[in-house]
């Protein structure tokens, strides 16, 4: 009798302290659960975001197949619809405001990872990160009242006077245009090309650099024949994520490109962009079959830009091989 | 001196005179915008124009209230989406998770991140204005929280990471399980990274205006409810600009100039304030 309780006691006290730690074990389990629930939403959200875009194209996709990639007419009232226009003006934008951002971006990005002292290179860096997060809209009013008119009074006619004889700078001036669109673009892609850029080349290692000019490099040499060779495919994988971007840029573009489906060859002329049309339209589409086309065109820009960024994290790794961290968001 | 060894010393110094004119360039633009904004919006901005309601289309006046009402409510429920998902997400990559789900939520993070955000509007059209057959500030929250969640999320994570190893240890020492640890010990140690990704994912959705189109819409008067269309400040920036009056392109000037003071303000004190002595300061 005595026993018995005593016996029981001790057994007592190791069951007690087991279903704790049962307990504390199985609030770790909770933590776990509800973490990878959080984890798991992002996960639904982008399979979600992908299912959502196949399925509602799909009426576009079966009616016209792959000869919405290479027809011009977009006539909503007959419901005849082809997306050449669109990809036509995303690729010219994207690639005038490469051409203008990728040497003014490397440009920078050399002098603030090779010439400047650290203090200064990081405040100006902090200043592109800031221009980084100017809101779209900003840089398309900015461009609609000051850029427009100077293009139209200024910079076009110049180009005509000077350069008239190729057929990128014909035609009347009105402002509006590919051109115009991309040169805001540049603008605004220049941040991203500088600060992936000057994180590639702060990641080439000292002495190559000292290397170089021990054997009598001077310092743009070293910089332009060892450093940024180096560090060349980072630089490209900055140039895909500022052209992924510039692909998707939706605002700034929709307000000076001139909202006009027409391929043609000069920059003057004024023409439409996929995101473009989706702001012009997508809340007016009436029509199951001109709301599906329009999401087929959502379709081609996300699977552009998923193709480019993943091409640029890709490349970027490989440079630094410190993972996407370093990226900008 | 040979002409060759004077070429190479000339081009030397032209070349490098040319980047640090690339970067005069680059970082003159964002001066110019301010100041610009400043000049053409500043002699706008008034009370009426945070008090009134916009007037009746083509008469002159009017203000914004509704559109600055409504952006707030946009970001809060963005946050109210966004953040708890991010942060949860991240702690679970840092804290909990193995190989290979970390693999694929980490990539799929910076693949929504690079999705055109017009692309995350048609998503919320699709998943909450076409079930609720009309455009909602709910809608809106949504798209914005979307766009909220990667970069909540890889900040997060990132600033989890960096905590030493000695804190996790000393916590497990003290007979602390990891929850437990994570939550009273890595956590706080984090926080100031984690709020400064935090505000500064804010700062950026609140000036998105492509995903807003189709979703939050718009609305010339307050919006009535969570679940009515509502009035934006980017938006009504691209309205007013777009559209046909002196009156309405002197507005959109103001409420840039509101826009991106506020966004600026929030990315200059967050980094100053928040960042010191963080992987912020240090990249």
């Amino acid at each position: 009798m005595a026993t018995t309780p005593n016996a029981a006691a001790p057994a007592d006290i190791p069951g007690n302290s087991r279903t704790l730690s049962r307990r504390w074990a199985g609030a770790d389990d909770i933590a776990h659960a509800i973490t990878l629930i959080a984890a798991a939403v992002l996960l639904l959200i982008a399979v979600l975001l992908v299912y959502q875009l196949w399925v509602l194209s799909a009426e576009a996709r079966t009616k016209f197949g792959w000869k919405f990639f290479v027809t011009e007419v977009w006539d909503p009232v007959s419901g005849d619809f082809g997306a050449l226009p669109f990809i036509y003006g995303t690729l010219v934008t994207s690639a005038v405001a490469l051409i203008l951002a990728v040497p003014l971006g490397v440009g920078a990005a050399i002098f603030l990872a090779e010439l400047a002292p650290p203090k200064l290179s990081s405040s100006l860096t902090f200043v592109s990160d800031l221009l980084a997060a100017v809101p779209s809209v900003i840089y398309g009013l900015l461009g609609v009242f000051l850029l427009v008119p100077i293009m139209r009074t200024t910079i076009q006619p110049a180009l005509k006077a000077t350069l008239g004889f190729l057929p990128f700078f014909k035609g009347p001036s009105y402002g509006i245009g590919f051109l115009t669109a991309g040169i805001v673009l540049a603008i605004m892609i220049v941040p991203f090309v500088l600060s992936v850029s000057r994180e590639v080349l702060l990641a080439i290692p000292r002495d190559q650099r000292e290397a170089a000019l021990a054997l009598g490099a001077t310092k743009w040499e070293s910089t332009w024949k060892v450093v940024v060779p180096a560090a060349r495919i980072g630089i490209f994988g900055s140039v895909f994520l500022a052209l992924a971007r510039a692909l998707g840029e939706t605002m700034a573009v929709t307000m000076v490109i001139g909202n006009n489906p027409k391929i043609a060859a000069s920059l003057f002329s004024p023409g439409y962009s996929i995101a473009a049309v989706l702001a012009n339209e997508f809340s007016e589409a009436t029509g199951n079959l001109y709301l599906s086309a329009l999401i087929e065109l959502g379709l081609v820009l996300f699977l552009l830009t998923f193709v480019l960024n993943g091409l640029a994290r890709l490349l970027i790794l490989v440079t630094t091989s410190r993972g996407s961290g370093v990226l900008p968001t | 001196m040979s002409v060759r060894l004077m070429w190479r010393k000339s081009l030397n110094v032209v070349m490098l005179s040319l980047t640090g004119v690339c970067v005069l360039l680059t970082v003159s633009v964002l001066f110019f915008i301010l100041g610009y904004l400043v000049y053409n919006g500043g002699k706008d901005l008034s009370w009426t124009f945070f008090t009134h309601l916009p007037a009746p289309v083509g008469e002159e006046g009017g203000g914004m209230a509704n559109a600055i009402l409504g952006s707030l409510k946009l970001l809060l429920l963005a946050a109210l989406f966004g953040v708890p998902i991010g942060l949860l997400g991240g702690v679970y990559l840092a804290e909990f998770g193995g190989r290979t789900i970390p693999f694929v939520v980490r990539y799929t993070a910076d693949l929504l991140n690079g999705v055109p955000s017009i692309v995350i509007g048609i998503f919320a059209y699709a998943l909450v204005v076409m079930p609720m057959h009309h455009f909602s500030t709910l809608a809106g929250g949504f798209a914005l929280g979307i766009m909220v969640i990667p970069t909540v999320l890889r900040n997060t994570e990132s600033f989890l990471t960096d905590v030493p190893r000695s804190l996790r240890e000393g916590a497990f020492a003290m007979g602390a399980n990891k929850w437990k640890m994570v939550a009273t010990v890595v956590l706080p140690a984090a926080s100031r990274g984690i709020l400064t990704g935090v505000l500064l994912a804010l700062a950026r959705v609140a000036g998105e205006t492509a995903p807003l189109l189709f979703t939050a819409f718009g609305n010339r008067f307050w919006s009535p409810g969570w679940d009515q269309p509502t009035s934006s400040l980017p938006v009504v920036i691209y309205t007013y600009a777009t559209g046909p009056y002196e009156d309405w392109h002197r507005q959109a000037w103001a409420a840039g100039l509101v826009l991106l003071g506020l966004v600026l303000l929030t990315n200059i004190l967050v980094r100053a304030f928040l960042t010191r002595g963080t992987a912020y300061e240090r990249s």
